[in-house]
């Protein structure tokens, strides 16, 4: 039995967290949420791609590191720990993870060296209202050659130089690529719920496209991509709840009420102590969706939404109940813990909601079982 | 990272298996288990059988010293013989409180010439051990205990009550914690013995459960005698004592309690739905299974975490206290759904009539009970609190006091 990572792995989980200590800080997220202009922080950008990470899992002849998902895995929770305010999900897990598993080889060549260097930004434009984006409701439309429609929220959307869109295509739908410098794209910035990531509506007037993988198949290849991004998105969940964790528990042993810790009183223990039990099955479920994505089993489909679901409910228990330990003080501005809570709510609702996540569970559960 | 066994991991699984498949059935439903088919003699015999047969093929003692007729092996091969085991109907279950907590305690402090008397005995099956600690007014509390030993020359007299005791009613032996010294405080004044069951004066008498059932004991101490040279770890030292035996409990208690997503994800599929389907068509129950999945999973895979974490000879890190906090709650919560979907059929427990034989039913009596036994939900989120998060201890107001100073309620 081998459940765990390599010595390496956790090696250069070490380092990224020193280095997020010090290039992702409170003052660098907080910049971004501060200033509605900015998108992001453009020097932590520069950073991470200079350290090498946005190539980590893209091949070396695509001017990547070469390694592989478990070490993406380790650098996701750093970031999800750190709250880095930069498109790097956006790039990392949804474009370069979908162009590697569906991308054409020219496709692969013109985007993924580039992409390494941190010169490309991507961002997935799927959501056109409430609810799941399906081929019965979709509007925006690809014709072969370009796409039309409106897209929000998109991640990302106000900086991303690539977007995925899922449009409608001939009698199904289809995933296209639009390079967002061409013509027939606009971009406006909304406001949303974690101001730390930059969210757009973009308005595609018959925008060049390019279809990626199998015309029609674009729900189910979004799917695949869902389920690999899934896996990465929770380590950065178990990050940003394990944050929460090390903070209220922080908090309850320097705080004092009635003349003693409040940790000492069993209400407090007992809420942290439930926060520790979410995030140990959050972090089991995901070891296992790391094995199964690293190793492309066949078990990454129902690991990826067990990880997802696990994730989305421990990094939601740990952001609410942080503010609450803090008492009055955790709902101020100046303190942190409302960067969790707005952070725990993008990523629940970013590429799929847990409802939606637990009846594909279901599903692919019956799935195993008949086969 | 992969799910394999080490070479002699693997070795040491089929040689596990090899004799489980010559000794034991692998599982059937719960009505054909050797525990319902058998009369309570026969069980008990059964069970001393497999013991032996254990000892005798070096499955018993796995991590015991060499010299006291265990293996000599790490932890991870116990893990392993208990995964196999764990597919068979098993008769183990009156070993596991003996040779999991009283015998280790032991074996940690008697002296050689009694561990040369008691440990092999309790190896082979032919004793079997009880652990006397928890009282009526000394549960979760257990250094409030009550139980007084009293010297007398060469013995000490116990007077008191247990309860709560497994097993006690077919045990040959037993470790108890008493007080030796009521003028101390709480935790100073105890001292642990292991004492002959069969004692004058201590009587056991059955506790009817909630279930109806009775699984455990109340033991009575009335003038029992037991010589000094039994005391384990010295006068006034019970509490350290204790506190090796209770570290082995979480290990000791544990697996799976009953029906879990699997069982009543296949059930509702017969089950009528709200929607003119089946209950496993229903959204509002679909999503609860896909909670219920991952929490089971989550358990099994942090138990993978806590098995390479022991064959790499490393001690296990604290998710292996998580256990019995997620599988009796889950256990209450699918049983409590199950009868609820049922709708006021889900009352009946006439096996003639319940489906699946009731086990929904019994299995939610029992959980109630899961989720104190052992240490309650409550006291283990408090050891997750204390021990792994660092937060500081209760205020206490009997650290300095007394014992027979302090109030004790009802």
């Amino acid at each position: 039995m081998n459940f765990d990572f390599s010595d390496d792995q956790k090696y250069l989980k070490e380092q990224a967290r020193k280095f997020l200590s010090e290039q992702s800080s409170m003052a660098v997220v907080r910049a971004v949420l501060n200033d509605e202009q900015k998108s992001h922080d453009a020097n932590l950008w520069k950073a991470i791609a200079e350290m090498g990470w946005l190539g980590a899992a893209i091949p070396e002849e695509y001017g990547g590191l070469g390694l592989g998902e478990l070490e993406l895995c380790v650098l996701a929770e750093e970031m999800g720990r750190s709250l880095a305010p930069v498109p790097w999900a956006s790039t990392v897990y949804f474009l370069a993870e979908a162009i590697k598993i569906a991308g054409t080889e020219a496709q692969k060549s013109a985007i993924l060296p580039k992409l390494a260097e941190g010169g490309v930004i991507g961002c997935v434009a799927a959501s056109e209202g409430p609810g799941e984006p399906r081929a019965a409701t979709l509007k925006t439309v690809f014709d072969g050659t370009s796409v039309t429609g409106i897209k929000v929220p998109v991640t990302d959307g106000d900086c991303a130089t690539h977007a995925l869109v899922l449009a409608k295509h001939q009698e199904g739908t289809s995933l296209v690529i639009v390079d967002l410098a061409g013509a027939g794209v606009e971009a406006k910035s909304i406001k949303t719920f974690d101001p730390t990531r930059s969210h757009a509506t973009l308005t595609f007037t018959k925008a060049p496209a390019q279809l990626l993988g199998e015309a029609g198949d674009g729900e189910s290849l979004l799917q695949r991509i869902y389920d690999r991004a899934a896996v990465l998105l929770a380590f950065e969940q178990i990050g940003g709840s394990q944050a929460c964790l090390d903070m209220a528990t922080d908090y309850a042993k320097g705080r004092y009420a009635f003349s003693r810790q409040i940790g000492s009183f069993q209400a407090i223990k007992h809420k942290l102590a439930d926060m520790y039990v979410a995030l140990e099955i959050a972090r089991s479920n995901a070891f296992y969706g790391a094995w199964a994505l690293s190793s492309d089993a066949p078990e990454l489909p129902l690991a990826a939404a067990a990880a997802r679901i696990a994730a989305c409910d421990a990094y939601y228990l740990a952001s609410k109940e942080n503010i609450q330990t803090h008492g009055g003080m955790g709902f101020t501005w100046e303190v942190d813990c409302h960067l969790y809570y707005r952070r725990s709510k993008l990523l629940a609702v970013q590429a799929g909601a847990p409802s939606l996540w637990k009846e594909k569970l279901v599903r692919r559960l019956e799935m195993r079982n008949a086969a | 990272m992969d799910f394999n066994d080490t070479p002699e991991e693997a070795a040491f699984r089929q040689r596990a298996q090899a004799f489980l498949a010559a000794h034991v059935q692998p599982k059937a439903g719960q009505t054909e288990s050797l525990q319902k088919r058998l009369s309570d003699k026969e069980y008990m015999l059964a069970a001393k059988a497999y013991q032996k047969a254990k000892a005798e093929n070096g499955f018993a003692g796995i991590t015991w010293p060499k010299e006291q007729g265990g293996q000599g092996l790490a932890p991870i091969f116990s893990v392993i013989f208990g995964q196999e085991e764990g597919k068979f109907d098993a008769p183990a279950g009156p070993f596991t409180i003996g040779l999991g907590m009283c015998v280790p305690t032991v074996i940690a402090f008697a002296t050689d010439a009694q561990k040369e008397r008691h440990v092999g005995p309790a190896l082979r099956g032919e004793e079997i051990w009880c652990q006397l600690f928890s009282e009526p007014s000394a549960g979760s509390d257990v250094a409030g205990l009550k139980t007084k030993a009293v010297r007398d020359g060469d013995d000490w007299v116990i007077n008191g009550q247990k309860v709560w005791t497994s097993g006690a009613h077919y045990s040959d032996w037993g470790i108890v914690l008493v007080r030796t010294n009521a003028d101390k405080a709480k935790h100073k004044g105890l001292s642990m013995f292991f004492i002959d069951m069969k004692s004058p004066g201590i009587e056991v008498r059955p506790i009817h459960q909630m279930s109806g059932g009775s699984n455990f004991n109340e033991v009575y101490f009335t003038d029992v005698r037991v010589p000094n040279s039994q005391m384990l770890g010295g006068e006034g030292n019970g509490w350290s004592v204790a506190l090796v035996t209770l570290m082995n409990e979480r290990l000791a208690v544990g697996g799976s309690p009953g029906p879990d997503y699997k069982e009543i994800f296949e059930w509702a599929k017969t089950m009528p739905g709200q929607d003119g389907g089946t209950l496993a068509e229903d959204q509002s129950f679909r999503q609860k299974v896909a909670d219920w999945f991952v929490r089971a999973e989550g358990y099994k895979l942090a138990k993978f975490r806590t098995m390479t974490a022991l064959s790499k000879g490393q001690t296990p890190g604290p998710e292996s206290s998580i256990g019995k906090i997620i599988t009796a709650n889950q256990l209450q919560d699918i049983t409590h759904n199950a009868m609820e979907a049922m709708d006021h059929f889900g009352i009946i427990t006439d096996a003639a009539y319940a489906p699946s034989e009731g086990v929904f039913q019994q299995s939610h009596m029992w959980a109630a009970g899961l989720r104190i036994a052992g240490g309650t939900d409550e006291i283990l989120k408090n050891i997750i609190a204390e021990r792994i998060l660092g937060l500081p201890g209760d205020v206490r107001v009997d650290k300095d006091v007394a014992f027979k100073d302090l109030p004790s309620g009802r």
